[in-house]
């Protein structure tokens, strides 16, 4: 026989103005199984709480219905209640009787006779509700930290600073990312490699972090606090045990091509590091244009090569590691010029996009810092930046703000004319959005004081006119066309995720949103965290952020990986699938709709077999089952059927 | 193949050295293009008014001759034609309730209309279906030396749910002109308004923008523009006389309907290029060039 309290909330008026608490509380305990029901102002304060608890006692109660506001509020709170003096949490049902009730009626007879429908089918889930114990799972404590860009390097740093070992992973030879080839950053100007590459080699030398460059991840299995991944660690055809990064081989080898670090503007051998800097320092052999690898001769990297650390041999290799949570921060890159045809679709040598304008100004880079434009390598008297290209544009590209280019392109400006003093710089701006510490005043001194001169309007094309670009703009707020013959024009492409970042979200189960950016758990209350328990984001690979926002998400990302390894085991919980072997047919339907790969068929005996650490209880599954085996705990079908019929 | 024919107003009048250079062209291509009987107005300009279903009546009705015909595809050659008829046509494909009302109004009709046809023009016919490389194959006399400025203008590309390629960097006509052995020269005033109906009112407005778009070809290198539509071809061919008058550096420049060079290159007599109807007379340039097949 069943002991049932209810307790009926107010909210204020949020609920007794459209519901009669007191008339529902007189039907309600008159209910079967209802040993006492009550109401009062506000059950979520400590005096209703501890009403809540007094009656628990006083009564004997063994199970507890709250009619008040949805469970995604204070459903925790009263299962907590109830489980401080000894009732299991699991006892304790929410019947939403505000969102789903008195905010969404007028009429108060009506309202008033839904809310007691809605309080007595949780009383009937409530009558064959188990007493459930949470799970407790084992925590490895490891972390894998995804892109070595300076949100990784950060959220590496900062996790194996606090005594933790780090698997580092980076797809290029070397970490650094995008930060190493920017030209000074905004608003100080400072020197992007003077101030990352202490971390980096920070990061070499650290005891807890064990660096794969060169390296992507395979496949990712297992579950918060113990994910087995498996990482590809991509043949570079240089045994790096044996390689001192003497560089004598990319002196010798006669190669040369287009260098992706210096955006095509420079060119690089086919065995090469990214730049001098570079950790690590080792080279790689670029298969595709090695002379050995297309035509079978050369091989002078080899022969040069004093400690014989050449391997054409060398084979891709896998590596397992064990690792509690993940951070994945993957960055971004830009938009492709060639997406846009008013712009000549990077069909003109001297309309180049904001990072090879980054590696033009770079004081190491390929023009040591002066603009030489690339067709001709004169220096542009004329240069006009044109800003928001393939952003904000959701007719044609992206709708969203890619937030960076209003910043870098006053920088680019302003380091222009640092280099070409007698030079003119136009900007084509739709807004200009400089929301940082310091920004707005950065701006102000590139329109005062370096006489950048900003034009608010479109430009619609631009072509090859002789030596010079022609633009066609419009100035709207004079409201005339313009027409500049330029020298160099530079496109702030739409930052966009790093190709293969969807490859990537569904090996890791992560969820992306329309343009491929990672999902965080809730977009202001968790934005470090992934749906998905145990993955964390930083950086540019959630959303474009410039270098201090992703540094400050990354040391976020980091401080949960701490308080996820604070724990020795992880609580897992209780509502998820559970298989009546009995009845199992072993058809299979629930392993293949699981998301989560939480179910599998026993080997042996052909049935369903589901793991509780990775079960997140979704009850797809129990959908999908055609016999009832597949049941969710305190969701069976026999529940949900008993809750439809006090509706009818 | 056979495909129904949407000849349109023009093409009758103005401009029937476009008509018959294409319909020539594509029977020796084996593309039987066979008019649409009772054809009436494409709708000339489609209405952007939304509660304006009336003036839809003339294209969809013309879609419903080509259910007549037993066809489901049509092809057209005008580019406001094709405009029109496939605008429409994308319009109450996507939109049932606005279908419906039309073939209420259209009760009279034998056949109802429920979005089947398919609208097209003829140059992507002959990229799609015939397929430029057979077409290079069945050219006779190679446009060789002949420098030709494409010049699309807007309705064949805008807008671009409804062009029939990219709307800011297109490459149909390049590439076709390429299969027929002629040079095409890049010019950044391919895609520009001609100036479209202000050649009624607004004279001056036409001949500068005419003016500016033929002196970028000329200086680029061109020798011929080649286009797809009768009202560009009136700015950019009939036009001239005025712009000579206003710019008297201005020495002119031949202008061509694509399906005129297709003709001359498939190797089609005079009956078929009608060079003669052009306003500014081509054939002492294909003389200069040895390009004497349909002259």
């Amino acid at each position: 026989m069943n002991r049932i309290g209810v307790f009926v909330c107010h909210c204020g008026l949020n609920i007794a103005r459209t519901v009669d608490v007191e008339r529902a509380t007189k039907i309600i305990s008159d209910y079967p199984g209802i040993v006492y029901a009550t109401n009062y102002v506000y059950m979520c304060s400590d005096p209703g709480q501890d009403m809540v608890k007094d009656m628990v006692k006083e009564k004997k109660l063994d199970g507890v219905v709250i009619a008040a506001c949805s469970p995604t509020m204070h459903e925790t709170t009263f299962r907590n209640t109830v489980a401080s003096i000894g009732l299991n949490p699991y006892r304790c049902e929410i019947a939403n009787i505000r969102e789903q009730c008195s905010w969404v009626h007028q009429d108060k007879e009506i309202a008033t006779e839904k809310a007691v429908e809605i309080i007595k089918a949780a009383i009937e889930k409530l009558k064959l509700d188990k007493s459930l114990i949470p799970l407790s799972v084992p925590v490895t404590k490891r972390a894998l930290v995804i892109g070595g860009g300076i949100a990784g390097i950060q959220a590496s740093l900062d996790i194996a600073d606090s005594g933790y070992e780090v698997v580092l992973v980076e797809k290029n030879q070397s970490i650094g990312g995008h930060m190493l080839q920017l030209s000074e950053t905004f608003p100080t100007l400072d020197c992007p490699q003077c101030i990352a590459t202490p971390k980096m080699v920070q990061v070499s030398q650290h005891p807890k972090i064990k660096l794969l460059a060169f390296s992507e991840v395979e496949d990712v299995a297992g579950y918060v606090g113990n994910f087995k991944v498996k990482i590809r660690k991509k043949a570079s055809f240089v045994d790096w045990d044996k390689c001192t990064g003497c560089g004598l081989c990319m002196e010798r080898c006669p190669v040369r091509v287009p260098s992706e670090f210096d955006e095509l503007l420079a060119k690089r051998k086919a065995i090469y590091t990214l730049f001098p800097q570079a950790v690590p320092n080792k080279p790689v052999i670029d298969t595709d244009n090695c002379l050995y690898f297309t035509k079978g001769k050369c091989r002078a990297c080899e022969k040069n090569c004093s400690v014989g650390a050449i391997d054409f041999q060398q084979k891709d290799s896998f590596v397992e590691e064990e690792v509690g949570a993940i951070v994945v921060a993957t960055g971004y890159e830009l938009m492709d010029k060639e997406e846009i045809g008013e712009y000549g679709c990077g069909k003109y040598e001297d309309v180049i996009d904001g990072m090879q304008m980054e590696r033009l100004l770079c004081p190491s880079g390929p023009t040591n810092g002066i603009p030489y434009r690339p067709s001709d390598g004169k220096i542009p008297k004329e240069v006009v930046f044109i800003q928001c290209v393939g952003s904000r544009d959701p007719e044609h590209y992206y709708p969203y703000c890619s937030k960076v280019c209003c910043m870098y392109t006053v920088k680019q400006a302003m380091l222009y004319k640092e280099a070409v003093p007698d030079g003119q710089a136009y900007v084509f701006y739709m807004d200009i959005r400089c929301n940082g510490k310091g920004y707005e005043e950065f701006l102000q001194r590139g329109i005062e004081e370096d006489g950048i001169l900003y034009l608010r309007g479109r430009v619609s094309k631009l072509f090859n006119d002789g030596d010079k670009i022609r633009v066609w703009g419009a100035d709207t707020l004079t409201g005339r066309k313009i027409e500049i013959s330029a020298d160099l024009v530079v496109l702030a492409m739409a930052m966009i995720p790093s190709k293969g970042i969807k490859k990537l979200a569904e090996k890791l189960r992560l969820a992306t949103d329309d343009y491929g950016f990672l999902t965080e758990a809730h977009p202001k209350l968790r934005p470090v965290e992934s749906l998905t328990a145990g993955y964390f984001l930083a950086g540019a690979a959630q959303a474009p952020k410039d270098i201090p926002e992703a540094v400050a998400q990354a040391s976020g990302a980091a401080s949960k990986v701490l308080s996820l390894f604070s724990k020795d085991e992880l609580s897992h919980e209780p509502i998820i699938a559970s298989v009546d072997e009995e009845v199992c047919v072993g058809c299979g339907n629930c392993v293949d709709i699981c998301a989560y790969d939480a179910v599998e068929l026993d080997v042996r005996t052909k049935k369903a077999r589901v793991n509780p650490a990775i079960c997140e209880g979704c009850g797809a599954c129990s959908a999908a089952c055609p016999s009832g085996a597949m049941q969710q705990n305190n969701f069976s079908k026999r529940q949900i059927f008993e809750m439809v019929d006090a509706f009818i | 193949m056979k495909i129904s024919y949407f000849p349109g107003c023009t093409l009758k009048t103005m401009a029937k050295n476009f008509e018959d250079s294409a319909l020539a062209s594509a029977s020796s291509l084996g593309v039987e293009m066979v008019e649409l009987p009772r054809w009436n107005c494409c709708g000339t300009v489609y209405s952007l008014t939304s509660d304006d279903l009336i003036h839809q009546l003339a294209p969809i009705r013309n879609l419903i001759r080509v259910k007549e015909q037993k066809n489901t595809r049509v092809v057209t050659l005008c580019s406001m034609c094709y405009h029109t008829l496939k605008r429409a046509n994308k319009m109450v494909q996507e939109d049932s309730e606005k279908l419906d009302k039309l073939n209420n109004l259209m009760y009279k009709e034998d056949v109802k209309y429920d979005g089947e046809v398919e609208v097209l023009h003829l140059l992507e016919i002959l990229k799609n279906e015939v397929g430029f490389s057979q077409v290079a194959k069945k050219v006779k006399t190679p446009l060789k030396g002949l420098k030709v400025a494409p010049y699309y203008g807007c309705l064949l590309l805008r807008p671009p749910e409804v062009g029939l390629d990219d709307s800011e960097n297109p490459t149909i006509l390049k590439n076709f002109l390429e299969s027929l052995g002629a040079e095409v020269i890049d010019y950044p005033y391919e895609t520009e308004c001609c100036g479209s109906y202000h050649t009624v009112v607004n004279i001056d407005l036409v001949v500068e923008r005419v003016y500016d778009i033929l002196s970028s070809a000329i200086n680029q290198g061109a020798e011929a523009i080649v286009l797809s539509c009768p009202l560009c071809d009136f700015n950019l061919d009939n036009r001239q006389k005025e712009i000579k008058e206003k710019f008297s550096e201005f020495k002119g420049i031949p202008v061509f309907y694509f399906t005129q060079l297709l003709a001359l290159s498939l190797g089609l007599k005079e009956k078929a290029c009608r060079f003669d109807l052009n306003f500014v007379d081509p054939r002492p340039l294909l003389k200069s060039k040895h390009l004497t097949g349909g002259v």
